[in-house]
């Protein structure tokens, strides 16, 4: 397969007064040409942190290792004047939030045909003009208006499209979504969801989808990577890992989430909490939420292995999961 | 359960704010609800749900009276509270509480858990003293899941889930009948709040509570409520029984949403079309003639833009629609 992006054991670390913290563990993964993947986990567990480093956008008292292959690039360790080459060009990234992301006293255009004057050095009126087919391409509604409005005069949807239009200016191999479609209403999200699918088939854009909503990426991503504590727990396809998870925290995500066809009378959460990284638990970081645990995992921390099905899964339990209850 | 009395009951609720105009120009108008009309039985979940901007925070606000209406009444087991002496109101406001969405930013971080807990306490049940109160508080943490030793924390200390059962004990402590829960899980990883959800269960069950379930997400409505109101641009477009919401709705609003909703199962997602739900919500400052829903649906034809659709009874609730009985709109999901 046509590789874009691969990551062989990259860590982040984030230096603390006393300590240190780390925040990504040993985290291998490729992405191939044209194909989503889902980054699931809840909040700590290392997703956003591992895409910051490999964006170069990490904090100040951060800092990653290993390597992120971009061809024949690493783009970690790289000097920021170097990486400017590759972000947005090659390799693009949006947030939850595009209020943060964009400047409140520029106008849409502005900031927009910038991308294309400082990476495809295209003079300002062309810029302009593939700047307004962009908005309309991602769907925004009367495009030239909007280009000549600032980010606060649009609602929470069209800002989201400026950050997509941006991000996709300069026809980047990789897009990088941080949650999204989180802040958005769920009419709207729908609307985003169809855009990625057809964005990624159109300009064959490599996709990640970094979420904690599993509803999201279902009808979405071709591959899943589920993390915990700061490692990959379980890799698969879309259909594997919802199907027939093999992971129990895997199995624990797909019954926490609520489903709107099915009315049950209970939710079966994750017992417990995640794990504060600065206290990760012994053995494997799960161990403590587990229902399926016994001896070896309170010890001995499960590597990532290959389990068939070009599957890959940290767990010391064999086979298909049953639901059970934390004794 | 129909037989349960009704518990509250809002009667032509509206209310409208003026929004700041500049020097010299007149005020605008924003119409956040109109029109609100519903019961709501002891021991009932009420879901309501509807895109930002609906109203949904609003009415609950209003009917915590926190804001106040500017027509219609909010009848409390029969009163008005509105038109109650101040005394008495706050012997009411004991009955009536809220748990709002973010959890740490609606803490007071200079204040223990124990202070916040027993914050209501001090104005609304003025005759305990310290050792009750302590007491109450220590047995409302556990109620909510909160270990004893946690009373002296404060809430930077706490996670967003632990600081949502802070949040709910503190609505908890005045023993209430009914409160509002705004979007109590949106802020929270999903692991989190299934386990939120199970505790607002059963602490329905345990204290006979009443809820008021504010959410824009309709899996987590659905799996809460008993009963379910659809709001948009203000008004009331349908209500009707969970189920029946789901498996037949009569509005093409209510039907849109449901189609929008992620399902978290892969084959159906692919299969799914959504129903196209073209552009964004109209302001609420200039909303359009007719039926307010009918520049974003497909059904809409000329009376509808002329006429606003009444609340009808369909046998099962209540929908707004001109067309409702002529449609026959699947399930959502």
């Amino acid at each position: 397969m046509d590789k874009v992006l691969s990551v062989h054991d990259m860590n982040v670390t984030f230096a603390l007064h006393q300590s240190e913290v780390r925040a990504v563990s040993e985290l291998s993964f490729s992405l191939a040409r044209g194909e989503t993947l889902a980054v699931v986990g809840e909040s700590g567990s290392g997703k956003s942190q591992a895409f910051l480093a490999i964006m170069g956008l990490l904090a100040r008292n951060g800092h990653a290792s290993g390597r992120a292959m971009l061809g024949d690039v690493n783009l970690i360790g790289m000097a920021p004047d170097a990486l400017d080459q590759y972000r947005g060009r090659d390799i693009a990234m949006i947030f939850q939030d595009p209020m943060t992301s964009l400047n409140p006293s520029l106008k849409v255009k502005t900031q927009l045909a910038e991308v294309l004057v400082r990476h495809q050095q295209m003079d300002e009126r062309k810029a302009q003009t593939e700047v307004i087919a962009m908005l309309e391409r991602v769907g925004m509604p009367e495009p030239v208006k909007r280009a000549n409005a600032y980010p606060h005069e649009l609602s929470g949807g069209m800002r989201q499209r400026v950050m997509i239009a941006m991000a996709l200016l300069c026809r980047p191999k990789i897009l990088i979504a941080d949650e999204p479609t989180t802040a958005l209403d769920v009419t709207v999200q729908a609307q985003m969801l169809d855009l990625f699918k057809s964005l990624t088939n159109d300009f064959g854009t490599a996709l990640v989808m970094i979420t904690h909503d599993l509803g999201v990426v279902a009808g979405l991503a071709d591959r899943m990577m589920v993390m915990y504590g700061g490692r990959a727990v379980e890799k698969g396809t879309t259909d594997q890992l919802f199907y027939d998870p093999r992971h129990p925290y895997t199995l624990g995500l797909l019954h926490s989430t609520p489903h709107v066809a099915k009315r049950a009378r209970r939710l079966d959460p994750i017992q417990g909490l995640p794990p504060s990284l600065e206290h990760l638990p012994s053995g494997c970081a799960f161990h403590p939420r587990c229902a399926f645990r016994f001896e070896k995992c309170f010890v001995e921390r499960p590597p990532l292995a290959e389990i068939g099905g070009g599957r890959e899964k940290a767990c010391w339990v064999d086979g298909p999961l049953q639901r059970r209850e934390v004794a | 359960m129909d037989n349960r009395p009704d518990i509250l009951r809002i009667e032509n609720l509206g209310k409208t704010f003026s929004i700041g105009a500049a020097l010299f120009s007149r005020p605008l108008t924003l119409t956040a609800l109109q029109d609100i009309s519903f019961t709501i039985r002891q021991g009932e979940t009420l879901g309501i749900v509807g895109e930002s901007g609906c109203g949904k925070s609003t009415l609950g606000r209003c009917i915590l009276q926190l804001l106040t209406p500017d027509s219609g009444r909010v009848l409390w087991m029969g009163e008005d509270i509105a038109s109650l002496p101040k005394e008495e109101m706050r012997k009411r406001r004991r009955d009536l509480q809220i748990i709002f969405q973010d959890p740490l930013a609606s803490l007071n971080p200079r204040m223990t858990v124990g202070e916040i807990i027993a914050d209501p306490l001090r104005t609304l049940m003025p005759e305990l003293d310290a050792v009750a109160r302590r007491a109450k508080v220590l047995k409302t943490m556990e109620a909510v899941g909160l270990l004893p030793e946690m009373i002296n924390r404060y809430p930077h200390e706490f996670s967003g889930g632990q600081a949502q059962r802070i949040g709910i004990a503190r609505a908890l402590i005045t023993d209430p009948k009914l409160i509002v829960c705004d979007e109590p899980v949106s802020a929270l990883d999903v692991s989190i709040q299934a386990q939120i959800l199970n505790l607002l269960a059963d602490l329905k069950d345990e204290f006979g509570l009443t809820l008021i379930f504010i959410s824009h997400n309709l899996s987590v409505v659905r799996h809460v409520s008993d009963r379910i109101l659809v709001l948009y641009l203000g008004r009331m477009v349908e209500l009707a029984e969970g189920d029946d919401l789901y498996e037949a709705p009569k509005h093409p609003y209510t039907r849109a949403l449901l189609t929008a909703v992620p399902i978290p199962d892969p084959i159906r997602a692919r299969q799914r079309t959504i129903d196209g739900l073209e552009g964004e919500i109209p302001s609420p400052i200039n909303p359009p003639s007719g039926c307010t829903f009918r520049t974003r649906c497909r059904f809409a034809i000329g009376l509808c833009a002329e006429e606003r659709p009444p609340l009808e009874n369909t046998g099962h609730g209540l929908v707004a629609c001109h067309r409702w009985k002529e449609l026959e709109l699947q399930p959502g999901a």
